[in-house]
């Protein structure tokens, strides 16, 4: 009676189970870190008596924030982890080139079903959409993992999130998941699980479960999670993993559940996060007509290829509205590639974007593609908290990639059927 | 570690981490220069008028959003002795506990305290007094393990002095 949770953690920890509220040590599986929590972790790891990461050939570090460095500072943060993984023989290292972290991870093969991935960054969650348990942990955290390849968890309890309905038009897995946090809010699923089941889940791409669990923390949850099926099997193929398919851990017909979250989201509309919090979300329709100063297509949530094809399909032979600047960076060096073959890019810049290459870029407010005081923003990434995205004066307001280009065109939050 | 004093500062639910330090900040790696910007944009007296030994009181979810360390160690290098809240958000806890940074939930603390008041916390006793109005709440102690990470100092000591891992 145990669910996909409890049972990666029963196994990590060689145990024979392991209860929802039970502190495990859990091996781990895959060990990511980006560039800006890097050094604290490399520290810790040091100071925790080891010369060595436990094993070079799980440790991942992707540079992907400030990418490539946009000071001198984070030029000397890069410097010292490129020196850490050539010092560590690490075999996965991903120099500025590459993107965002959790692009990267999966399209290299470091995600398989029922593996746990940690990660020094909070949207490590992402992976569940492969059937892993993964969650993000702080540098000590990490420091721990890469001295001694464990961690303990608190093995967490779930909610199950049991999403049906054919979604319309210009709906899609962005608006399912703003839609699912608004139900759960800020912090309604803190120290749990989210598991997304349900047809609309099946019926999803790989690319929209993956937004599903991105936004997992954004309800406080250590991770979100989707049953692998044969698109799991089929993505994972793709990409030259050697997938055997033998780790698919179903979770028992009797697990036992916090709660159910029952969602039907069949005539559902575009939904928009509006600020300053990731539950205040609202459909397209109620805020059409606020007017904005930039759009931001990117981020582990929604840079992906459909991502860039859901704003091709409206800006294409089009021009962004005058009064707004639209930055689109590609989720990795793979999607960016795709996006170049298939004319993507070329059309984009023709519509007036502002393409980047993939990295974090605007989402953390760190990088380029900043808000000034008084600006509002609309953008595909994850948070819209105060300040995220440069001023505390600015406002940000989360939706999908396709909201997100009809509004670029107009220079107001727009609903892409108007724009069609 | 047992027992703590300090004045309190009071925020409301939701304190991010981006409020508590800024994106823009994650690229130091020095704590005491962290410090220096903590809670810069969210509450510009703080950094200027905390002193050692004080309590930052939160309501729900305190400590959301990004994983990073900069928060915790930001407020920790300010000055901060512990961190009282009605609920974290879980990366924040892990990574104060990790740190040596007491965050201690403790239901109905937003509304028993005021701003300046001088409250004193029973760590392992699982009791905070609020000493200006005599008000006492009782929180459910921190479990074993996490009192052991914390009496040594934060999981970087406390590894030091474990084998078994
Ligand atoms: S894209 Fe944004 S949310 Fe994703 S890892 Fe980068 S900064 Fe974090």
């Amino acid at each position: 009676m145990s669910t996909v949770s409890e049972k990666i953690l029963a196994q990590a920890s060689g145990r024979g189970d392991a209860k929802a509220g039970e502190i495990v040590k859990a091996r781990v599986d895959t060990a990511m870190m980006p560039d800006v929590t890097s050094v604290l972790a490399i520290e810790a790891m040091k100071k925790m008596g080891a010369a060595h990461v436990w094993d070079p050939d799980r440790v991942v570090i992707v540079l992907d924030h400030v990418a490539p460095p946009s000071s001198v500072n984070s030029a000397r943060v890069h410097s010292v982890i490129r020196g850490f993984a050539k010092e560590q023989n690490l075999k996965h290292f991903y120099d500025v080139e590459s993107g965002v972290c959790h692009q990267v991870l999966p399209e290299h093969g470091h995600v398989r079903p029922g593996t746990v991935v940690i990660g020094a960054d909070s949207h490590t969650c992402t992976h569940g959409a492969f059937g892993a348990f993964a969650t993000g942990v702080g540098s000590t955290d990490m420091g721990a993992v890469l001295a001694r390849g464990k961690t303990w968890l608190r093995v967490p309890e779930t909610i199950k999130v049991d999403i049906n309905g054919s979604l319309g038009e210009h709906v899609y897995a962005k608006d399912v998941v703003l839609r699912v946090a608004k139900e759960i809010g800020v912090s309604g699923a803190t120290y749990m699980a989210l598991k997304y089941t349900g047809q609309t889940v099946s019926d999803l791409t790989v690319a929209g479960r993956m937004t599903l669990c991105n936004m997992a923390i954004e309800m406080g949850a250590k991770t979100g999670i989707c049953q692998p099926d044969h698109k799991t099997h089929r993505w994972l193929r793709d990409h030259g993993v050697d997938d055997d398919e033998s780790h698919p851990l179903p979770p028992d017909p009797d697990a036992q559940y916090r709660r159910t979250e029952e969602l039907d989201v069949a005539g559902m509309q575009p939904q928009v996060a509006c600020p300053h919090n990731v539950d205040n979300v609202k459909p397209v329709t109620e805020i059409s007509g606020v007017e904005i100063n930039q759009a931001f297509i990117g981020s582990c949530t929604n840079g992906r290829l459909e991502d860039l094809r859901q704003a091709h399909a409206i800006l294409k032979g089009r021009q962004v509205h005058r009064d707004v600047r639209l930055l689109v960076v590609p989720a990795s060096r793979g999607v960016y590639r795709a996006a170049l073959e298939e004319g993507i890019i070329a059309d984009l810049v023709d519509a007036g974007a502002v393409v980047s290459n993939p990295s974090c870029a605007a989402c953390f407010g760190g990088y380029i593609g900043l808000l000034g005081p008084g600006e509002r923003g609309i953008a595909t990434s994850n948070r819209n908290f105060r300040g995220r995205q440069g001023s505390p004066e600015a406002e940000v307001y989360l939706s999908s990639a396709a909201v997100a280009a009809a509004s670029a065109l107009t220079g107001h939050i727009t609903h892409p059927e108007e724009v069609a | 570690m047992m027992k703590l004093m300090g004045r309190v500062w009071r925020y409301g639910h939701d304190v991010n981490t981006d409020y508590i330090i800024p994106g823009r900040y994650m690229e130091l790696t020095d704590p005491d220069e962290m410090a220096t910007h903590v809670f810069e944009e969210h509450d510009p007296t703080f950094k200027d008028g905390v002193r050692n030994g004080d309590i930052v009181v939160g309501a729900t979810n305190f400590g959301c959003g990004s994983s990073r360390e900069h928060a915790p160690l930001a407020l920790k290098h300010s000055g901060v002795g512990c961190v009282l809240a009605e609920s974290f958000a879980r990366i924040f806890y892990r990574n104060a506990i990790n740190i040596g940074l007491p965050a201690l939930e403790c239901p109905g603390i937003h509304d028993a305290v005021s701003k300046g008041d001088t409250v004193e916390v029973d760590i392992t006793g699982g009791v905070v007094r609020n000493l200006d109005t005599g008000i006492e709440l009782c929180f459910n102690p921190l479990p074993p393990f996490m009192v052991e990470v914390l009496n040594a100092g934060g999981l970087v000591p406390y590894l030091n002095e474990t084998e078994e891992w």
